[in-house]
């Protein structure tokens, strides 16, 4: 796992410009793109007509501009947020784990969303009257209880105590939690589709509201795992020598585990359980380039936000006007992608 | 060691959380309670017609589909069921209906009084006898301790016809209806099985009848309409292919959902943007009970408010139960929907 040290820990400007190209290119197509035609130049010139001080006529009509400003941009600007969230969780997780196959649902956190989603679509229907909307809370709020909930058990194991014993007590809390969850979509079976769906994974219905939910903690987390990158690297060697390199293990895993799941439970709460991302997008970066978390990182909040974008233009035009469950893309295109990466490149799975 | 602590306290953590959960969830200790009663529509899943195709079915009059048909409500009757053929003994007193289409048949055709056990979905009429059977997980126990001699059901999880023939009570499935004159032929079925033919045959009539003249108030032009029909707030949808789409399609308008369905599988979920940009003249919402709908909420969707449905104060609201069945209130659903769109004239007018 610990087999040989990250070589090239160096962040190279063309990277981060190659990156930052890639997210730009896809907000742009995601802006541009959709089921219903709008002229670029409108786009364009309705877009410069949000710049403070300029004032230009758009020649949309207002659908057009409620299509563009109020269904695409949130939900290419939301595609952006969950995807570099997402990878960055990944990215975090599989740092502190030691361990490649982790990604951001595996302490429990997808699974305790999932449940707390099928609670509030089964329980709290009626949500009209309600100062808010309980589904995104009863998500974020599971993803907390259930990461809270296997790190306690993690914790409570007395001897021989490491992070493989905390990933096991995650796996258990998440089928455990999962079989809950499976027992109230069985007795409450007439909202099967609509827990399917969440479950799935969809940007549909985004709006600003759901950007102003997820952004704050988005913000938090991310700067907190970027800031742990060099930690992550120094975890990389193993806890017993990563202790006598002067840092306390246990601590930074606990610091960054409870960040990565505060945003991931933020984005899951707004737009489902999106698989695939948190696995492929860290693991792509760390082939293409390096093996170091100061590379990794950086890089994957801003391809995971540009893979997101890119995986939601197909959800929402490959059959239009029909939609297909983002996830469903997520592991369609990115699965092959990933191989074809795992194929090609030199790098080392570390 | 610390494999056997952990295995240890996952194991206590699972048996104090699942007694809080149990607690939590059963009824009251109940434990033959398989199902908390909810509202909620029935499955609005395409139930495929698999069996035996009713498809033949282009007549409407009474005992067409069925054979052997002794006379008027004479017994041994074998009824050709989806499900294959069905032969029932004598006039049946001791019904278990467990789909709420299939309650709301036997009430309106006569048979209300020979119906013993109703299951929990079966919310219309009011005097049904609603008991915790769910047609949802059936339990073949569970019916037969009602000593049914005729059960109808819409689909068969688990293979429950074939448990409860092996206990000689006769089953009859009819699943979701693919058209106006499948619901009609599986109105006949049930008046035919349970000794009320003419009862059906009324039924059936007065249906036609009430349909046909609500469509005829319809004023010319309705065909330049266009409609969104909501199944939940993630924008699924239903097609000119599904039973429901083919009662919309009675009044001439068309349904953007169409577009999103070309192998007419009848159930697609709508992107967001694309009901934006078709702008319906009318949106029928069928997530009122469900997912708690309302005309305000969809006003206050994202992008929603520049749409004319909604300027024009033309979005309805549904009954999800009316909506998702192919029972004899399909005839005040045609009526709710002829008045909206006779509403939304005066509204241009």
């Amino acid at each position: 796992m610990n087999a040989g040290r990250p070589a090239q820990t160096r962040l190279h400007w063309w990277w981060v410009a190659g990156a930052t190209l890639a997210l730009v290119a896809a907000i742009i197509a995601g802006v541009m793109i959709g089921v219903v035609d709008l002229s670029p130049m409108d786009v364009v010139r309705s877009t410069l007509d949000k710049v403070p001080f300029v004032d230009i006529e758009t020649g949309m009509t207002t659908r057009e501009e409620a299509i563009l400003w109020q269904i695409r941009m949130p939900r290419v600007i939301l595609g952006v947020v969950v995807g570099s969230m997402l990878s960055a969780a990944g990215a975090a997780y599989q740092g502190v784990f030691r361990n490649p196959l982790a990604d951001p649902y595996l302490l429990g956190a997808g699974a305790g969303a999932g449940l707390g989603a099928t609670l509030a679509i089964a329980y709290a229907s009626d949500t009209a009257d309600w100062l808010v909307d309980p589904l995104p809370l009863a998500a974020f709020v599971g993803a907390i209880v259930g990461v809270s909930f296997a790190y306690f058990v993690g914790y409570t194991v007395r001897s021989g105590r490491t992070s493989v014993t905390l990933i096991l007590a995650g796996v258990s809390v998440a089928a455990f939690l999962t079989a809950i969850q499976t027992f109230i979509q069985q007795r409450e079976s007439d909202t099967l589709r609509e827990v399917y769906g969440w479950i799935l994974g969809s940007l549909n219905t985004a709006g600003w509201g759901e950007v102003r939910l997820a952004v704050p903690y988005v913000v938090v987390s991310l700067a907190v795992v970027f800031g742990g990158r060099r930690l992550l690297d120094v975890l990389s060697v193993g806890d017993t020598d990563a202790s006598t390199l002067g840092v306390r293990p246990g601590r930074i895993r606990l610091v960054i585990v409870i960040f990565a799941t505060l945003g991931t439970a933020a984005v899951v709460a707004v737009s489902g359980l999106i698989g695939f991302v948190g696995i492929i997008i860290p693991h792509t970066v760390r082939l293409l380039t390096s093996a170091s978390y100061r590379v990794i990182v950086p890089l994957s909040i801003l391809l995971g936000g540009a893979f997101l974008v890119v995986a939601d233009i197909i959800a929402r035009t490959a059959v239009a006007p029909a939609e297909i469950p983002i996830g469903v893309i997520t592991a369609i295109f990115g699965a092959p992608f990933f191989a074809i990466i795992l194929r090609t490149s030199k790098g080392v799975v570390s | 060691m610390d494999r056997k602590a952990l295995i240890g306290v996952v194991a206590v953590a699972v048996v104090v959380v699942g007694f809080f959960l149990f607690r939590l969830v059963s009824n009251n200790g109940d434990e033959e309670a398989m199902s908390t009663t909810t509202l909620g529509k029935t499955t609005t899943e395409p139930v495929e017609s698999t069996t035996t195709s009713p498809s033949e079915t282009t007549t409407t009059t009474s005992g067409a589909t069925t054979t052997m048909q002794p006379a008027d409500g004479g017994f041994p009757v074998v009824i050709d069921a989806p499900n294959g053929p069905v032969t029932i003994e004598k006039k049946p007193m001791r019904i278990v209906s467990i789909s709420p289409t299939s309650t709301e048949v036997l009430f309106a055709v006569g048979a209300g009084a020979q119906v013993v056990a109703v299951d929990d979905q079966s919310n219309f009429p009011a005097n049904a006898p609603v008991t915790d059977l769910t047609g949802f997980t059936p339990n073949v126990e569970a019916i037969a301790s009602y000593d049914p001699d005729l059960v109808l059901l819409s689909f068969d999880p688990g293979d429950v016809i074939g448990g409860l023939e092996a206990l000689g009570i006769p089953v009859i499935m009819h699943p979701t209806a693919v058209s106006v004159d499948d619901a009609y032929m599986q109105w006949e079925q049930v008046g035919a099985a349970t000794g009320n033919i003419p009862g059906a045959a009324d039924l059936v009539a007065e249906t036609q009848l009430s349909m046909s003249s609500a469509v005829e108030t319809l004023p010319e032009g309705t065909d330049a309409l266009t409609f969104y029909y909501e199944l939940d707030p993630t924008f699924y949808s239903a097609t000119s292919s599904s039973f429901i789409g083919g009662l919309f399609d009675l009044t001439g308008m068309s349904n953007i959902a169409d577009a999103a369905d070309p192998d007419g599988f009848g159930f697609p979920q709508l992107t967001a943007e694309y009901i934006i940009g078709e702008n319906p003249s009318l949106i029928y919402l069928a997530d009122t009970i469900c997912c708690g709908q309302t005309t305000e909420t969809v006003a206050d969707r994202p992008g929603w408010s520049a749409l004319d449905a909604v300027m024009n104060g033309a979005v309805v609201e549904l009954n999800d139960d009316v909506a998702s069945r192919w029972g004899p209130r399909i005839a005040d659903l045609v009526d709710d929907i002829v008045v909206s769109i006779l509403d939304l004239e005066l509204v241009d007018a």
